[in-house]
């Protein structure tokens, strides 16, 4: 991890026409880092994710990736740079089987001059993605369709889709809304190692308090359009303002426990 | 890239079922040739169809290259005295792709219904133009004269027939080729999920774009070989909404399973029609609505669909 932001934004802003749903955010993420999102529905967790990634066009403030001005991006241009992202409703194609998928993920990817026009299929094409399925746990459902497969197995194709470009940082909307409660943790645990393992940084918009105690090293609590607190799990979640207006729990927190403990170390 | 086209079990498939038809019009009489070289010629604005419907997309508008590639073969006759076969045709998709390249710009940028109008209001704008400018012929058109071959003038239609099936075994081996490739396997990503394929760092218009230029290029091919095969162009039979919607109707017909459908759609049309004419000159399009009104219900995947019920058929769709 360095201290040099991948990630920088500056002033974000986003309004609806009366609606605010993004008021002045700033936010500078180290490379390396984990970065837990949370908050209320309409707080502006995935509306600054859209921003970040292109998906919406900013009304004011901007925002840096490595170093360059990306506000108001075309996706593609974004993850030309090296920054992309998953979406709370799988986006896969739903027709294609999970080897199409993931096959036309990396045609994508490793295109260069006229390899758009080649047959798609090539050797070293076909060795990748069986590799990419064996590390995502997808090698089982290799030829089921798409629109065939469970919750978790579909975001997890959705996911290794989206980093087979090989980004630089990876943005997560809800990664595991609408998986089994059983499944959420392999889920998590199949995601971060693989991450982890490629240096990726990454920010994911959750839900589930013990998952974000868990996996990320930094939390932003959002609340209506703002950042309340930008701080390590083990302080974040005792926050009397997050506790009130994100966990909507007013009692007296719990001592944290030793993963909130190893996060507060990493963010520290 | 040859190892791969000849090993392409769709293109063997094509090319035997276009030189079978070659050998088949050495015997049979001149108004099945006839009705088969207009089939042929559709079935390659067809086949531009087909790569657009794979995408999602459908333009009731083709007869706005199926009409430009005519008229190109037509005016170079006229203002240049071009009758080489070889001449015509890159006339006809040269005019073709210079036009669907423009109007790709707006295209590009409306899906479903808006795409599929927004295509015909177009190709009515060529018929406006076409049927109030007498320089373009007006109303009449013009007549076209016999196609040359490398200045040989053959007799008879057999020539013209054969260099017809090469030009549509080229297209098809060429369409097949590009649906194979990574570009071409975009048309069924980008039907499923435009959002995928844009945050996998492609561009969804660019995509549809090229996919439109080959597709008029297809047509104008098309629009030029009816030229050739009709001996005449006119706005209605080359432009109006009609001709569009019949290549729409022989779409659905054919079904988008494989490159050889189109052409045998194309030609099942032509004699449905005639046959239909012939049975009922009043009520012909009682017939042929009638029968895709079967297709439609029985036959949702085309008549290729009917086809891959047996294996070796359905084996072509996966290799």
């Amino acid at each position: 991890m360095t201290d040099v932001p991948i990630l920088s934004v500056k002033d974000l802003q986003k309004s609806f026409g009366a609606v605010t749903a993004a008021k002045d955010i700033n936010v500078d993420i180290p490379a390396g880092q984990v970065v837990g999102v949370i908050g209320a529905n309409g707080a502006g967790k995935t509306t600054f994710v859209n921003m970040v990634t292109g998906y919406l066009k900013p009304s004011g403030g901007t925002i840096r990736f490595r170093g360059r001005d990306i506000t108001g991006i075309a996706p593609r241009l974004a993850v030309h740079q090296g920054l992309t992202r998953s979406f709370q409703v799988s986006q896969v194609f739903m027709t294609l089987s999970v080897r199409q998928n993931l096959l036309s993920a990396l045609a994508l990817a490793r295109r260069k001059g006229g390899a758009l026009l080649r047959p798609i299929a090539g050797p070293e094409l076909l060795a990748e993605c069986d590799a990419i399925m064996a590390r995502y746990g997808l090698t089982d459902v290799a030829e089921h369709e798409a629109s065939a497969l469970s919750q978790g197995s579909r975001k997890l194709l959705d996911i290794a889709m989206a980093v087979v470009s090989g980004p630089r940082m990876l943005l997560l909307d809800e990664p595991t809304s609408g998986v089994a409660a059983e499944e959420k943790f392999a889920i998590m645990d199949t995601v971060m190692s693989a991450l982890k393992a490629s240096g990726t940084t990454v920010l994911f918009i959750e839900h589930d308090m013990e998952i974000v105690e868990r996996y990320v090293d930094r939390v932003l609590a959002f609340f209506s359009g703002e950042v309340i607190c930008d701080a390590p799990p083990a302080r974040a979640l005792i926050d009397p303002k997050v506790r009130e207006l994100v966990i909507g729990d007013t009692r007296a927190p719990t001592a944290p426990t030793a993963a909130t403990g190893q996060a507060e170390a990493a963010y520290a | 890239m040859l190892h791969a086209i000849l090993s392409d079990k769709t293109v063997r498939l094509t090319a035997l079922a276009l030189l079978a038809l070659a050998a088949a019009g050495l015997m049979l009489p001149a108004w099945v040739v006839n009705n088969m070289m207009f089939g042929l010629a559709r079935g390659a604005a067809v086949l531009g169809l087909l790569v657009l419907w794979r995408t999602g997309l459908m333009s009731f508008g083709h007869g706005l290259y199926f009409g430009l590639g005519a008229y190109a073969v037509a005016l170079s006759e006229h203002w240049l005295g071009l009758s080489d076969f070889a001449l015509r045709i890159l006339a006809a998709i040269l005019v073709a792709v210079v036009a669907g390249f423009a109007l790709g710009f707006i295209l590009r940028r409306y899906r479903d219904i808006f795409f599929a109008m927004l295509s015909l209001a177009f190709s009515m704008v060529l018929y406006g133009i076409l049927v109030k400018t007498e320089a373009l012929g007006s109303t009449d058109g013009f007549s076209v004269s016999q196609t040359t071959f490398l200045g040989w003038a053959p007799e008879g239609k057999q020539v013209l027939f054969t260099a017809i099936i090469t030009v549509c075994l080229a297209l098809a081996v060429l369409v097949q080729m590009y649906l194979r490739s990574t570009l071409g396997r975009l048309t069924t990503a980008i039907r499923d999920n435009e959002i995928r394929v844009e945050y996998l760092g492609y561009s969804v218009a660019r995509a549809i774009h090229i996919k439109y230029v080959i597709s008029a290029a297809l047509a104008g091919g098309a629009g030029g070989m009816m030229a050739m095969a009709l001996g005449q162009v006119d706005p209605d039979s080359m432009v109006y909404w009609t001709v569009s919607g019949e290549l729409v109707f022989i779409t659905i017909m054919a079904g988008p399973g494989s490159v050889l459908a189109p052409f045998i759609g194309a030609i099942i049309f032509e004699f449905l029609r005639t046959y239909a004419f012939e049975i009922a000159p009043h009520a012909w399009q009682l017939i042929v609505g009638g029968t895709l009104l079967l297709i439609i219900f029985f036959l949702p995947g085309g008549i290729w669909s009917l086809l891959e019920r047996i294996p070796f058929f359905r084996r072509l769709r996966h290799d």
